[in-house]
């Protein structure tokens, strides 16, 4: 299987501090992809430089075979900010009217999508309005709605409640089938289950990556929290 | 740069002002209003009216569009619709041009207002009160254009508030408006000929008195090739990375 996204000897520095030590990382193509880290460890960091959105000091990040960020790829990759990035002061139709002429897509995608995210009702309100879980979902939706091979989502179900936190993985996976590649962001471990593929990233390192059933059989550990914590323990408990 | 894009920008920024209408009503009646107390204040002395009437007229909307783009533009970069946009096939020209448009409509409706309270009602008088209006258009995308750039060096909306008082004022004090440029002091005159305001003012002056001469069309040249100068500048501020 080829990889959708190919990271080499990739380091980062914010505000004078090294996020990012040199990773090496291969994410297969297809699937869902769990990016699993405490808050802090450069999941963000890591996924910006994938859209290329972050200014890398060193190192390689390729895309579809591409380089991170270059102009094919701005339609070909869809990204979901941790932080809901739309337009507080415009109405649900008015935000995804707005994203659907940028990514130069019909305005029949935009009834789709909001159904895929359960957001159909919800038309006429105004973003600002939403609650959390709604606003997430909105900003899910306009990263969706030109049906991009890759998408980038920082963090999707943080804060939602467990019936909408299990429907959007069903909807992740739906897409997956799809053939869509999903790289999906969690600090939360019980998520790294939905997963088909984990990477688990820890102070700007990638402590393990593969399979669930690879990361029981290598730690010897059912539960995926307790192999985390063992991984870290074997690595000296510190990752340089 | 794609016309879809562009179109669709334009629209957006036009249908989240919609959505303000408080704001609306500020920017359309606060110059009318400032406009009708100026008249009122030389109401014993109507050459001063007639003089700095059609120069004020002309100013209003670079004023409120300087404010207006800089919060704007600074909310979308605070809020991360800006770092979205980016990695989206969006141009940033086409971002850039979207604004203009949107804010240049916007100011073309306060200028006409202005115009009819200040002509209509405070009997003003101009020559050219077409082209008075069309240099406020003029004038209104000069102030998006440094909005733009201001806000690139504000990190808050308070920091972008106060570049009104330190971007804005100092070329209103400077321009010729309260004392003619050739009663300033050398060094304020020098100062004052570096100010884009100053070239919006003369060209102003110059059509409400009928004089479309070398110098009027030299001014316009200033105020459109600072325009451009400042959207180029402001384009570079709009990265695709960040650190």
């Amino acid at each position: 299987m080829s990889a959708a996204v190919s990271i080499r000897g990739l380091r980062v520095v914010r505000g004078g501090r090294e996020v990012l030590h040199g990773i090496d990382l291969d994410v297969a193509a297809g699937g869902v992809t769990g990016l699993l880290g405490p808050s802090g460890s450069g999941k963000t960091t890591l996924m910006r430089s994938i859209v290329g959105a972050q200014v890398v000091a060193e190192g390689a990040v390729s895309v579809l075979g591409l380089e991170a960020g270059s102009p094919p790829l701005r339609s070909r990759v869809g990204y979901q900010t941790q932080a809901p990035s739309v337009y507080a002061d415009l109405t649900v139709q008015e935000n995804l009217d707005y994203f659907a002429a940028i990514l130069d897509v019909g305005p029949e995608r935009i009834g789709e999508t909001l159904r895929i995210v359960g957001l159909g009702e919800f038309l006429r309100q105004q973003a600002g309005t939403l609650s959390g879980g709604e606003l997430a979902r909105l900003s899910l939706a306009a990263a969706l709605l030109n049906e991009p091979e890759i998408l980038v989502l920082d963090e999707p179900t943080v804060g939602l409640d467990p019936v909408l936190r299990r429907d959007l993985w069903a909807t992740f996976h739906a897409l997956a089938d799809g053939g869509a590649t999903l790289l999906v962001s969690s600090h939360v471990m019980d998520e790294a289950e939905r997963c088909d593929r984990l990477v688990l990233l820890r102070e700007g390192a990638v402590l393990a990556a593969g399979t669930p059933s690879e990361l029981r059989t290598a730690t010897g550990l059912d539960d995926l929290g307790a192999a985390f914590l063992a991984l870290v323990e074997d690595s000296g408990g510190r990752v340089p | 740069m794609s016309p879809r894009r562009t179109r669709a920008t334009a629209r957006r920024v036009l249908r989240q002002l919609r959505h303000d209408p408080r704001t609306i009503g500020l920017l359309l009646a606060v110059p009318c209003v400032l406009q009708i107390l100026v008249h009122e204040l030389f109401v014993g002395r109507p050459r001063v009216f007639q003089s700095i009437g059609v120069p004020l007229l002309g100013l209003f909307p670079f004023v409120a569009m300087f404010i207006v783009t800089s919060i704007t533009m600074l909310r979308e970069r605070t809020t991360g619709t800006l770092e979205r946009l980016l990695t989206t096939p969006i141009a940033r020209g086409d971002l850039l041009a979207g604004y203009g448009i949107a804010f240049a409509l916007f100011a073309a409706v306060q200028a006409t207002l202005v115009s009819v309270v200040s002509f209509g009602l405070l009997g003003l008088e101009a020559d050219d009160r077409l082209g008075i209006v069309a240099l406020a258009i003029g004038n209104a995308v000069l102030g998006m254009s440094l909005g733009l750039f201001a806000s690139a060096f504000a990190r808050t909306e308070f920091q972008a508030v106060q570049f009104m008082p330190a971007f804005v004022l100092p070329q209103i004090l400077l321009c010729g408006l309260l004392v003619p440029r050739e009663e300033m002091a050398d060094w304020l005159r020098a100062l004052s000929a570096l100010l884009p305001l100053t070239y919006a003012y003369d060209a102003l002056a110059r059509l409400s008195a009928g004089e479309i001469d070398a110098r009027f069309w030299l001014d316009v040249a200033v105020v459109v090739g600072v325009t451009v100068l400042a959207l180029v500048l402001g384009a570079a501020t709009l990265r695709r990375r960040t650190p």
